[in-house]
């Protein structure tokens, strides 16, 4: 379907699928296999401006806003979401600073991250709080010009490949998920870590770690926005990239159908290609429309998300919970078109029903989705204001 | 350095096709791209700037559609573009070509390094490159594989032999093609691009380079093509039949016939 994209838009789209097309598909298998992070692809991508799309021009970006991001990302995610991850988790990392950073922090950090330089991560999730903010027991004291922090994170993307990370710490525990602050840590700060590589069921080539912080100094300087705010920076940059998961949907749904529409056409059961079969063929024309809506509710929501509404957590929850449910489904039923061929390592298909899984879990679990868009619901249905959730 | 890149629009088409009441190339309905080994010279040409500083500027000689060359030169992140276009070029064989596109060069004032593919993908003659060093009267080196230094008004380089490579010393300004060996060429970047769709490019008519009407296009092209053709593709199989001992023997018999072993 045609959405009218701008000419620039189309731009990105075309040199994203380029870059997915001939740096990509050639080592997906491969990276997937080794679970080796993609640091040629992000050199490729940085070299291509692509960090920068969402960035303003004056800190070294584009200066476009979420649909031109998520144009890159899914056009990345059709051919291997463990790469579009990575590089979608730099941008994860960067938005706290981009949304509540003072001059000098932006002026710092967003032009290393949009020139493809650094990568960065954010560190919200810990053992024991995931969806839960108010769980998080990783601490950060003032003690003269420097925060201490002391915790751990977990599962955090990007972790230890990244340079520059932006951490969510408890200032003040009295005051559950509002004495939460956000902080910028740098790689190499004193007392920072990182735990092992987990081994994941899919988007393997990602690197996920833990971050460990022990005693760890950094300047005072180095603090969003102000104490109590943590919260507040992590929902914001939730509703800022949650799209970008969606958009990891769209392209993975899609990237799925190439694969059994073309399978569908060569593979003859009983005199006939497969594609013949009434059977297949609704379940291609299912995939085809789920994908197409998923895809068109995407580029709804990012518009409306770039006009800078007051509140978008419903529309950016709404967007992430239905393509990412769309991509578990259409890449299962890609597998079952394909049959054992689908089933085997030698076809991507197996890899794009492994790594479609962590989309409905990552960036809020698709049940805390609907927690959202149900409370946003209720607030438009009675103006009243209460408990909150993220992911 | 002031660096000059010489590339050519080709169909892109690994069969390419031949008229066969002209004896040319038919180009209707096939796409064009930049020669690939181009690709190759422009990157050597970013690499070189990256290292030593200076600019890279693409020329082209080619009908008002070789634009869109250009353009993704730029997009690439060369520095400038000229179009070499004129009705008089048509029918330009490789010594016109190499006398207009070296015309074009001397136009743009202290050149210091004039890079070009080994070869372009639809010709095939290899003879544009020195041909331009030729009408320029600089040093020049085919089949460049690796830049060593450039610098204090002379250049070293690695050129590609069948049995190894030389290593080629020569003074500045001089002219090099390059072979695919030589680097890996980058992808377009957005900002890029988007300089690409937005760049003026000049077009420098025959009068503009001040070149010799009579040695431009038809007139000033010696080369005469009696026939080009397609030689004919025949896939000689032969079945050997018998019992396996018998098969053996006749598929070692004919082997050693054939010098193979």
């Amino acid at each position: 379907m045609d959405y009218f994209l701008s000419e620039e838009q189309l731009m990105i789209k075309e040199l994203a699928a380029q870059i997915a097309r001939e740096k990509v598909l050639p080592v997906r298998a491969e990276l997937d296999e080794k679970e080796e992070f993609p640091w040629e692809i992000m050199r490729v991508l940085g070299e291509a401006d692509m960090f920068g799309l969402y960035i303003p021009e004056e800190y070294g970006g584009l200066g476009g806003g979420i649909l031109e991001n998520c144009l890159a990302i899914e056009e990345l995610s059709r051919v291997c979401i463990a790469v579009s991850v990575s590089f979608a988790a730099s941008g994860l990392g960067a938005y706290p600073i981009l949304l509540y950073g003072n001059a000098e922090q932006k002026q710092k950090y967003l032009p290393p991250v949009a020139g493809g330089k650094s990568l960065a991560a954010f560190g919200l999730t810990e053992p024991n709080a995931g969806s839960d903010a108010g769980g998080i027991q990783t601490t950060a004291v003032k003690d003269g010009d420097s925060y201490i922090l002391n915790g751990t994170k977990q599962w955090i993307t990007n972790g230890g490949e990244a340079e520059i990370y932006s951490i969510i710490a408890m200032t003040d525990r009295s005051r559950g998920a509002r004495g939460a602050s956000a902080f910028i840590v740098e790689k190499g700060a004193p007392g920072f870590n990182f735990g092992k590589k987990e081994k994941k069921m899919g988007i393997r080539a990602s690197a996920t770690r833990e971050l460990i912080f022990e005693d760890c100094r950094i300047p005072a300087a180095n603090l969003l926005a102000r104490e109590g705010m943590g919260f507040i920076v992590t929902m914001k940059t939730l509703d800022k990239s949650r799209p970008g998961i969606a958009a990891q949907g769209v392209g993975l749904s899609q990237g799925a159908i190439d694969e059994a529409a073309t399978y569908a056409k060569s593979r003859v059961q009983f005199g006939k290609p497969i594609a013949a079969q009434q059977a297949i063929q609704h379940m291609l024309a299912d995939m085809t429309t789920q994908t197409e809506a998923a895809r068109a509710l995407l580029y709804a929501g990012c518009k409306f998300l770039d006009s800078n509404p007051k509140s978008i957590s419903k529309e950016a929850a709404m967007v992430k919970l239905f393509a990412t449910d769309t991509a578990m489904k259409v890449t299962t039923d890609a597998v079952q078109i394909m049959g054992g061929y689908g089933y085997m390592r030698e076809y991507p298909v197996e890899k794009m029903m492994r790594d479609a899984k962590i989309l409905q879990i990552y960036e809020g679990t698709n049940q805390i989705q609907r927690n959202v868009i149900g409370l946003e619901l209720i607030k438009e249905y009675t103006g009243k204001k209460e408990g909150v959730a993220v992911g | 350095m002031k660096i000059v890149v010489c590339i050519k629009q080709v169909p892109d088409v690994a069969d390419v096709r031949i008229d066969p009441e002209t004896n040319t190339l038919i180009r209707e309905g096939v796409p064009s791209i930049i020669n690939p080994f181009d690709m190759y010279a422009m990157e050597e040409g970013i690499r070189l700037r990256e290292r030593f500083g200076g600019e890279v500027i693409v020329l082209t000689m080619g009908p008002p559609q070789a634009e869109a060359a250009l353009r993704e030169a730029i997009s690439m992140g060369i520095d400038q573009a000229v179009l070499v276009s004129d009705r008089a070029f048509a029918g330009s064989d490789t010594l016109a070509t190499s006398y207009t596109l070296a015309m074009a060069i001397g136009k743009l004032g202290a050149v210091d390094l004039v890079l070009c593919g080994k070869q372009a993908i639809d010709g095939d003659t290899a003879q544009v490159g020195p041909g331009i060093a030729e009408n320029l009267n600089w040093g020049f080196a085919a089949y460049v594989r690796k830049i060593e230094d450039a610098g204090d008004g002379e250049i070293t380089v690695e050129r590609l032999m069948d049995d190894g490579y030389d290593v080629v010393r020569t003074q500045l300004p001089a002219v090099m093609t390059v072979v695919k060996e030589i680097n890996e060429p980058r992808l377009p970047s957005l900002k890029g691009k988007m300089r690409a769709k937005k760049i003026e490019i000049p077009v420098w008519s025959s009068e503009a380079i001040g070149a010799d009407p009579e040695r431009l296009g038809l007139k000033g092209s010696p080369t005469q093509v009696w026939k080009i053709f397609t030689p004919e593709f025949r896939r000689k199989g032969e079945l050997l039949q018998g019992e396996p001992r018998e098969q053996v023997d006749r598929l070692v018999a004919e082997i050693r016939r054939m010098n193979i072993v």
